[in-house]
């Protein structure tokens, strides 16, 4: 099994960087490290990992400040040649607000913090991100949300796009915030980068109550072997 | 010099669900001839430019950049010249 290395960005406002970081090294035993969010070097990371929080305060929208990070460029650059990048809740807000995914996460339709389990469905299972699911978990598997921007939208086009590229990762069973055709995580078009809402790094240990997280950074680890 | 307001505001097609709270209390308040309420940023700033023409040029280029997402808001702008005194 090849050791992978994760490199996890850390912005001014991240707090579920180590989180994270504690699943990668101490559960599946990777080589991880953090990138501050002004470095200019990915560190020969294998997999770059946007972790959830507020980063920046969520000034202005979320994501919208941290995509100008001086990291961002390197990220871009990274994903262009096709680089694993990986955007969990803040994390996927900053790669929409980059144009690294298609579409935008807008106040949720009750206004309100949602933080709650929510049920998901994968919908594409071979994905570098889904291709080691256990089979018991794909037609239903539990993970926290915690947000109160992630309801999915973009046009139809990119809709219709997502669709028929099979870009659509997971959905909600039961829509919680209003996101279009119930989307809860997609990739890009080339299948290296992914963005979602729910945490899957919060929920790796039974003792938290759920290991069904480690199906999506187990199959990210396999997708190297 | 110049200063601008700038108007951001979530685009027509996207449903504004705190527009759509805020109307639902107006309402409740007895205005019932009030519809289609949105909720937008306004944003004040001062460039230190030539003239008008380059003004308008960097805050298209500064709106489309950051201060607004073209995927889910519209953004416009009023350019005034300062006077100095």
């Amino acid at each position: 099994m090849k050791t992978v290395r994760f490199g996890v960005v850390v912005f001014p406002g991240s707090n579920c960087d180590h989180d994270v970081y504690y699943v990668l090294k101490t559960l599946l035993k990777q080589d991880v490290r953090f990138l501050w969010h002004k470095q200019t070097s990915l560190e020969d990371c294998d997999v770059i990992i946007l972790p959830g929080g507020f980063s920046y305060g969520d000034y202005l929208r979320c994501g919208a400040i941290a995509r100008f990070s001086p990291i961002m460029k390197e990220v871009a650059g990274f994903a262009a040649r096709g680089g694993i990048v990986m955007g969990i809740c803040n994390g996927f807000q900053i790669l929409c607000e980059s144009g690294l995914l298609p579409g935008a996460l807008i106040r949720n339709r009750s206004l309100r913090f949602i933080c709650k389990n929510v049920s998901l469905k994968v919908e594409n299972k071979k994905s570098i991100f889904t291709n080691s699911f256990v089979k018991a978990d794909i037609n239903q598997f539990k993970l926290p949300i915690a947000h109160a921007e992630g309801n999915y939208i973009c046009d139809e086009n990119t809709l219709s796009e997502l669709e028929s590229n099979k870009q659509i990762l997971f959905r909600y069973i039961d829509n919680p915030n209003g996101s279009l055709a119930d989307i809860a995580g997609i990739i890009n078009k080339e299948g290296n980068v992914m963005g979602m809402m729910p945490h899957p790094e919060r929920a790796c240990e039974k003792l938290l109550g759920s290991e069904q997280g480690l199906n999506i950074f187990r199959s990210i680890t396999e997708s190297f072997n | 010099m110049y200063s601008a307001k700038v108007k951001v505001t979530l685009r027509k097609s996207i449903l504004d669900p705190q527009g759509k709270a805020v109307e639902t209390s107006i309402r409740s308040l007895g205005y019932d001839k009030v519809t289609d309420t949105r909720i937008g940023k306004y944003i004040e700033l001062t460039l230190d430019v030539e003239s008008e023409q380059e003004a308008r040029r960097v805050m298209d280029e500064i709106c489309s950049k950051l201060l607004a997402n073209p995927v889910m808001e519209d953004y416009e702008f009023e350019i005034t010249e300062i006077k100095s005194s």
